[in-house]
């Protein structure tokens, strides 16, 4: 049995005095950011990358870092539930019918029923990625150049069909991110393109320094923009547990509601969010009483919550194995193993046997922190949402200048923050969504780098990428997923699963 | 030809405008051949398909149907505000230290809340400075300067 002797060493790892503290660490600072609008796990981890320059250990990073992520998800969905208000976009659904039981005085239950659907969920994705992450690392051995610049192509376009509004903006957007990842020398002929003579320029453009720009700084802009329009639902949360026939109801919910997560976490782009809307959906077609979504219908907690947490979990799977990242947050991941000199990809899971499995295990362990942290502490992170955002933002403004010019201790990362924001705001207002930008950015050095070494190797033919049948097949499937995003009947769909997610 | 939808419209020049700008910046650095890519060659393939796609973007906002759609009003009070704040934070640290820096952020930034209010914002400093101070300094040991420069020496 590998895949236990494997988990036990994952569990020895993450159960070390260290790992546990900082994991503890990051889930409670993922449910604070997760509760709090206007500031999501990526600016979170952004900042606090630096921080973890001084860990001795990686993997202390790593687990600390990715309790953040999904501590955030948790929290987000108290939020929906208690005040209608999304603290993260994959809690959107939430607010429907959650928010709904907690006005019949069954926010309670809710509450209980997300918890307990999310460490369901997290405890079953977390076995998934144990089973599936070495097969697929095996696999990923034997990819060669033009398989590399495939696999990045369609983790692309799936970004973009995944993504919110316009398709083509979408792509454009994503060109857009590859030209900005050109920023920067050359590895091949060390020429420093598009620097324009500024000496920082030629070390490229800093990923954390774009993100804060865009998804912080812009996001507090917007925001103060609308003015503040908060309704905290007051009413004291008792009676926490369910009853007996909210468990039967909710638990068929928290079956699909996994495995929709798991599933969809593995492409590229939102994997969380489109898991969570696809589980509403599916729930509610489902369902004999739709007419009861909507009005606090119990299995409209249980489905998303559960899709939302399994989503990402398994969102880690592309990281780990192929070394890719599929999401802004899972490009922060690699970068912290780069700062620990760990070239993310299929061999880490051989050369750091306990970061990879200590890291898996964690997250096992942090979930079963957040059930038992949250419901308890439920009444604090309400209050929490009594801060005035007034009082709020300046507060996140500093915590990013601070991250920002911690990257390098410098303060031209701080400033190159500025433009980002205007780009941000300017790209919000156009109805373009910077989250497929920020996939093009990470990935574009690597893409360039593999068509090189790609075309250098077929001397100069095209045709390598389709007769090589695994970049064939990687190509395919993303030729078709475009195909079908442009398709009238899809499309038309598709706007309607992103209706009223804004 | 009456421009429909304003915001795919903008979007679509400035796609089309930085692809073409991506296009001829590439022009001077070399473009090698397929088998041989220069520095040039994968900017300028991107810069070219960035440029059809802000094409592609533009033209249907002429389209006669569908319904007419606005770019927002654009608060220029509050991007200024709160990017002058990022800035002066930026060109204060070297010289001024944390201290200083961070309550000029504070303060200019706060300027942008319609419900802005000296106190507050100067209590929420003081707890700001207080608690970065814990946790960046003592407890992270981040590296920066703190103290203005003058009074350090």
């Amino acid at each position: 049995m590998e895949l236990l002797s494997n988990l036990a060493l994952g569990f020895s790892t993450a159960a070390t005095f260290d790992n546990l503290l900082y994991c503890l660490i990051g889930v409670i600072l993922g449910t604070l950011i997760g509760v709090l609008p206007g500031i999501g796990p990526l600016a979170t981890i952004a900042m606090l990358l630096p921080a973890t320059y001084k860990m001795s250990d990686p993997t202390t990073a790593l687990i600390m870092l990715a309790g953040i992520y999904y501590g955030a998800q948790y929290g987000g969905s108290t939020t929906a539930i208690l005040v209608n208000l999304p603290g993260e976009s994959s809690s959107v659904v939430t607010t429907l019918d959650g928010y709904q039981m907690a006005r019949q005085g069954r926010a309670g239950p809710a509450l209980a029923i997300a918890a307990i659907a999310s460490f369901f969920a997290g405890t079953v994705a977390t076995f998934l990625l144990a089973a599936f992450a070495p097969p697929l690392a095996e696999v990923a051995f034997k990819f060669g150049p033009a398989e590399y610049f495939a696999l990045m192509t369609l983790g692309l376009i799936a970004a973009v069909v995944l993504a919110h509004g316009s398709v083509i903006k979408a792509l454009a957007m994503v060109i857009f991110g590859l030209l900005l990842g050109m920023i920067g020398t050359d590895v091949n002929s060390g020429v420093a393109r598009f620097s324009f003579d500024v000496p920082e320029l030629s070390d490229g453009i800093e990923f954390v320094a774009v993100a804060m720009g865009m998804f912080g700084f812009a996001e507090i802009i917007l925001n103060l923009e609308q003015g503040e329009k908060r309704e905290v639902f007051t009413s004291k949360v008792t009676n926490l547990f369910p009853r007996w026939d909210d468990f039967k109801q909710a638990f068929p919910a928290i079956l699909r509601g996994t495995g929709m997560g798991s599933m969809l976490g593995i492409l590229p782009g939102g994997g969380a969010v489109l898991a969570s809307f696809s589980s509403y959906a599916i729930e509610k077609k489902i369902s004999k009483t739709p007419e009861k979504f909507g009005k606090g219908a119990i299995q409209g907690v249980a489905g998303p919550e559960a899709a939302n947490n399994a989503g990402a979990q398994t969102s880690f799977i592309p990281m780990l194995t192929l070394g890719i990242p599929t999401t802004p947050v899972m490009a922060l991941m690699v970068a912290a193993m780069m700062i620990h000199n760990i070239q993310p990809g299929p061999q880490v899971m051989s050369s750091n046997p306990k970061l990879f499995w200590g890291l898996i295990v964690s997250m096992w362990i942090g979930n079963l922190f957040l059930v038992v942290l949250n419901l308890p502490l439920v009444g604090m992170w309400v209050k929490l949402l009594s801060v005035p955002y007034k009082v709020l933002y300046p507060a996140i403004l500093l915590f990013c200048c601070i991250g920002a010019y911690s990257i390098n201790n410098n303060v031209f990362d701080v400033f190159m923050t500025i433009p980002f924001a205007i780009l941000g705001y300017i790209f919000k207002k156009l109805d373009c969504e910077p989250a497929p930008m920020l996939l093009g950015f990470v990935l574009g050095k690597l893409m360039e780098e593999y068509l090189r070494r790609a075309m250098t190797i077929s001397r100069g033919d095209w045709s390598v990428f389709v007769t090589r049948p695994l970049s064939a097949t990687l190509l395919a499937i993303a030729a078709v997923l475009l195909v079908i995003v442009f398709l009238p009947a899809i499309s038309k769909k598709r706007e309607e699963a992103f209706a009223g997610d804004d | 030809m009456r421009i429909r939808n304003h915001r795919d419209f903008w979007a679509g020049v400035l796609f089309l405008v930085t692809g073409i700008l991506f296009m001829i910046l590439s022009r001077q650095y070399q473009l090698g051949t397929a088998a041989k890519m220069g520095p040039g060659y994968f900017p300028t393939i991107l810069g070219g398909l960035m440029a059809l796609l802000g094409l592609g973007i533009m033209l249907p906002a002429f389209a006669k149907r569908g319904p007419e759609v606005r770019v927002d009003r654009i608060h220029f009070k509050t991007i200024v505000l709160i990017l002058v704040a990022v800035a002066v934070y930026a060109a204060t640290l070297p010289k001024l230290g944390f201290i200083v820096s961070l309550v000029l952020l504070i303060l200019i930034s706060s300027l942008a809340s319609h419900e802005f209010n000296l106190r507050t914002t100067l209590i929420s400093s003081v707890v700001l400075l207080v608690f970065s101070w814990l946790v960046f300094v003592k407890g992270l040991e981040l590296q920066f300067p703190f103290l203005p420069v003058f009074l350090t020496r």
